[in-house]
């Protein structure tokens, strides 16, 4: 019990730290173009062969020359409209030169914001709601680049005999997001990926839910202390983790009077704990210069106007048409926009029933809460809106009850059957007949004699009596009508006795 | 008659496509004269024997068939080691790539196929392209044909040489600060550095991206013109290539320079430039006065900075090109042991480069890195900009720019390996075309002590037009292309 406690104080300590620093450099790979950034092989490589999905351009072989694809520029663009940030009239791509076997051409072609280079946008803001208030995160810039190819280790990175390389992710586009140092806590660094995920999803540009296809880098600091930069979150499930370890490990170095050190430290996702990857001293000099093969990035204001006018409807806005619209609880808006997929499928139940209001209340809560007891996505579960609402109007008719639907919901969830089907199924049809009924009640007040004879003093006895015909029938009895019937029966009981 | 290999390939085109001759039988007669002289001149890295007699008879069979023939049928030509060959082995002169089969072939090479050439095979260079004497090859040193004692200049030194000694019809090279002008020089060819954009890259092994161009060497300006149309061009696998529209070079082939005004600047003249040479140089230019040009002198400030601004742009670039050669996918691989990453790579890239290499990779290294990137990295670009500024407005004064293409005559082998600084310095005079992206020409214009002297012809960007106008006319009236090497 002790134990829980403190971990409760942990807790809040944390999610109120006024001296821990966050920054992320959010990596996202744009999952809707067909092609890598500089060739044309196909980026669709999830699932596939490993090294299937290459060409001497992305293996970076002698005399291939990278040509950059247009439709990333569009991509990014429509980004950095989304985040407020500045577009650059002309952005450079430049080298990031280290050698690293994830890195065929032992350079990376990114954008840089020092020694003459130019992102493609700088500055903007992401606003996010942390336990009910509204706080805005600063995007220091947006960039365009290359992704390595993926290391592959049996376990934990620090065990393995061995590292293969899959080249089928090198050369996949990417945006790189980068935060000013503006979170405070990892539950705030949770909660503004989220939100990054759905501004994305909503544009229509990436789908952060594909694995490794949202992925980032963490600067932490306390107390004014050294920055460590934490490599390798590969979804935003682990930032929270990795961040929470990393604050308890920098104040347990603080509280025993050690000197958190300035550092690049790697989050091993299968032992669950930061390790020391390289200090200051050790760090790359990147030595970045201009890339001399691509032409600079030119996009004129005309360009800026045509994209900003496909730019779809954002969570922002969406938050605040189902607030206006649906007359549902800011709260809930912002539950539901922070996942397109989750906001879309509540719009597809409200066209097939108009009442927001329980649709809203059957996702926020049953819904929900299965779902983060499974830790899947709205999308990976076997339900439709179709089920959602086709449930709720078996309730509406009398089919089922609503205590009935609490576990028919988990069904839908697990099978993807229909609600009619598991109800047929599993003989869940609600009890309504009155001679139906008043027979099972005859019998529990046979096999129930002392409540019978308590009844007439004590009510707790009279709700035993309907608890018991309620578990007799599995619960399908109509409540109103077992309520009835049990009191019906006592009254003509004691006047006959 | 003469033998196949002593015609043009002006002449060779008319000849097969008259079926006056077969491409078998051409090409049979340069086989012959490769056997004949190439033991003594090795121009060449890997000879494609099989691989051309089958062009040529499939070319044969076009003939009969009275198919439509591509502009250089039956042309036999040389092509330098660093541009792809698809499944020929390509290796840059470097133990790193001695065994290194490209799965593609580089963009001037499809355009030779699709125009009916016919490749003989890949000449020798300086490793990786960086030099300027063919001595750093890992394959040998190339020898000047006018001399065997003597080196045949570089790094294109094969693809000279093999033009000069006849063994190739016409060749490609590639120009980085002077690659193909330097042997064209030494060798007594025509070469061109190309418009930055004209050619496309694709295919070509990159030492120094931001200035080399594919460059064509031939005998004749007529020959150069012909070879420069089938490899210029917009192609869309290369970033930078320019979408000028296709031109038809052999058109600008007059003789005709009146009117045409020479600027003749004083620092191509200037300390470091051999009296004999500046002599010569001088009697081609009043040439071209006779002939009906006007030249007048001034004076080019920015070039006494260009060379160390050269060297520091091309080896930061390099140093980053040659990163990918960890011997990781393909290339030189010392034994697999259970060595970490970094000491695997670090051995192969030890063992598979030679020692110029290492050094400019280190040079370019050292210019990129933190510290140092703003005085020398920036500050090359800066006087890269300088220097094309002051270009430009020369050209807005004349219309090409004259002097030698080397302030030194061809040196004998190993005469200068050890002596670093003078062998940078003969570029001095080559690298302005390269940093500035402007064309330049390099044609035979004398000899001393019956060494090869090149005159160089710089025109403003996309001014290929005009130089070939220009060395037209003066080969017409000099003669020197007629000259041929005895060996």
């Amino acid at each position: 019990m002790s134990k829980k406690i403190t971990s409760v104080v942990v807790f809040s300590k944390e999610e109120f730290a006024e001296d821990v620093v966050i920054g992320l450099e959010v990596h996202c790979q744009l999952t809707n173009l067909r092609t890598k950034l500089f060739c044309g092989c196909s980026s669709e490589y999830r699932g596939e062969q490993p090294n299937t999905h290459l060409c001497p351009i992305c293996l970076g072989m002698p005399g291939s020359l990278p040509v950059a694809n247009r439709k990333s520029v569009d991509d990014a663009m429509m980004v950095a409209l989304a985040l407020k940030s500045e577009i650059a009239e002309r952005s450079l791509f430049f080298r990031k030169n280290y050698y690293y076997p994830d890195m065929p051409k032992n350079f990376q072609i990114t954008q840089y914001d020092q020694a003459g280079g130019i992102p493609i946008a700088s500055g903007g803001e992401v606003s996010i709601q942390v336990n009910h208030e509204n706080k805005q995160i600063r995007i220091r810039r947006i960039q365009l680049e290359e992704d390595p190819a993926k290391l592959v280790h049996l376990g934990s990175i620090d065990t393995s005999p061995y590292t293969l390389v899959d080249y089928n992710r090198a050369g996949i586009a990417l945006l790189e997001i980068i935060t000013e140092p503006d979170l405070k806590s990892s539950k705030e660094a949770r909660v503004f990926l989220q939100k990054l995920r759905s501004i994305l999803e909503h544009l229509g540009v990436s789908d952060g839910k594909l694995e490794g296809a949202m992925r980032c880098d963490a600067n932490i600091s306390i107390k004014k202390g050294n920055r460590v930069e934490i490599k390798n979150i590969s979804s935003f499930k682990e930032v929270e983790k990795a961040l929470n370890f990393e604050i308890a490990r920098q104040r347990a170095m603080n509280s025993r009077g050690l000197k958190v050190e300035m550092e690049t430290r790697h989050w091993d996702d299968v032992k669950r704990v930061t390790i020391s990857l390289r200090t200051k001293e050790a760090e790359h000099d990147y030595r970045y210069f201009p890339e001399p093969d691509l032409v600079p990035v030119e996009i004129s204001k005309e360009k800026i106007a045509k994209i900003s006018q496909i730019i779809p409807e954002l969570p922002d806005a969406r938050l605040d048409r189902f607030v206006k619209l649906y007359k549902i609880p800011s709260y809930d808006a912002g539950v539901l926009t922070s996942d397109k997929a989750m906001a879309d499928f509540f719009e597809e139940c409200i066209k097939l029933y108009p009442d927001a209001k329980t649709i809203s209340n059957w996702m926020m809560t049953d819904l929900l809460r299965w779902l983060h007891e499974k830790d899947i996505e709205i999308k990976e579960a076997k339900v439709t809106p179709q089920h959602l609402v086709e449930m709720i109007k078996l309730i509406d008719d009398g089919t089922i009850s609503g205590k009935i639907a609490k576990s028919v919901l988990p069904e839908i969830l697990n099978t993807g059957k229909t609600p009619s089907e598991i109800v047929t199924e599993k003989g869940l049809l609600r009890i309504a007949s009155r001679k139906d009924i008043e027979l099972l009640a005859d019998r529990v007040l046979i096999e129930n004699p002392k409540a019978v004879q308590d009844a007439a003093v004590d009510e707790k006895a009279i709700h035993y009596l309907i608890g018991q015909l309620m578990k007799l029938t599995k619960g399908k009895a109509d409540p109103q009508l077992a309520n009835q019937i049990i009191k019906e029966k006592l009254k003509k009981q004691s006047k006959s006795n | 008659m003469k033998s196949s290999y002593n015609l043009s390939a002006k002449e060779i085109v008319t000849k097969i496509s008259r079926g006056e001759s077969s491409a078998e039988e051409c090409l049979s007669s340069f086989f012959e004269r490769i056997d004949e002289v190439e033991s003594r001149v090795h121009a060449f890295i890997t000879l494609d024997r099989d691989a051309a007699l089958q062009r040529a008879k499939e070319i044969d069979g076009k003939v009969k068939r009275k198919e439509r023939l591509g502009k250089l049928v039956g042309v036999p030509v040389a092509i330098k080691d660093n541009l792809c060959t698809r499944d020929v082995r390509t290796t840059c002169s470097s133990k790193m790539l001695e065994n290194f089969l490209p799965p593609y072939n580089a963009h001037v090479v499809e355009q030779l196929l699709k125009e009916d050439a016919i490749i003989l095979g890949k000449t020798n260079m300086d490793e990786f392209a960086m030099g300027s004497s063919t001595e750093s090859s890992y394959f040998g040193t190339t020898k000047n044909p006018w001399n065997l004692a003597y080196v045949p200049g570089g790094s294109s030194g094969g693809s000279a040489a093999a033009v000069s000694a006849r063994e190739s019809s016409i060749a490609l090279g590639s120009d980085t600060g002077g690659s193909v002008r330097c042997p064209a020089s030494f060798c007594s060819t025509v070469g061109l550095k190309p418009t930055y954009g004209l050619v496309s890259r694709f295919g070509l092994i990159a030492y120094a991206n931001s200035l080399e161009q594919i460059g064509p060497l031939a005998r004749s300006v007529d020959d150069l013109a012909l070879l420069f149309e089938v490899i210029s061009g917009y192609d869309q696998r290369d970033s930078t290539s320019i979408r000028a529209s296709t031109q038809n070079y052999s058109e600008f082939l007059r003789e005709d320079v009146d009117g045409l005004k020479i600027g003749v600047p004083e620092e191509f003249f200037g300390e470091g430039v051999d009296e004999r040479i500046v002599k010569i140089v001088w009697k081609g230019i009043d040439c071209l006065e006779k002939l009906g040009a006007s030249y007048s002198e001034f004076s080019l400030s920015t070039v006494k900075y260009a060379l160390p601004a050269y060297y520091l742009i091309a080896t930061s670039e390099a140093s980053s090109n040659l990163a990918r050669y960890d011997g990781l996918r393909y290339g030189y691989s010392s034994e697999v042991g259970s060595d970490d990453w970094s000491t695997t790579f670090s051995n192969n890239r030890k063992k598979g480069f030679g020692a110029e290499v290492r050094r400019r990779i280190l040079l370019g290294t050292f210019a990129l890195s933190a510290g140092y990137y703003d005085q020398y990295y920036l500050k090359s670009l800066q006087v890269r900009t300088k220097i094309r500024l002051e270009f430009e407005k020369a050209f807005k004064k004349f219309d090409v720019l004259a002097g030698p293409t080397m302030p030194i005559l061809p040196f004998k082998i190993g005469e200068k390996i050890d002596d670093l600084l003078a062998l940078y310095m003969c570029d001095i005079l080559t690298v302005l075309a390269n940093l500035v992206g402007c064309p330049a020409i390099s044609i035979p214009c004398g000899f001393v002590d019956s060494l090869p002297i090149g005159m160089q012809i710089m025109g403003p960007m996309l001014g290929e037009s005009v130089l070939f106008r220009t060395a037209y006319t003066f080969e017409k009236c000099s003669k020197f292309t007629d000259y041929s090497p005895k060996l």
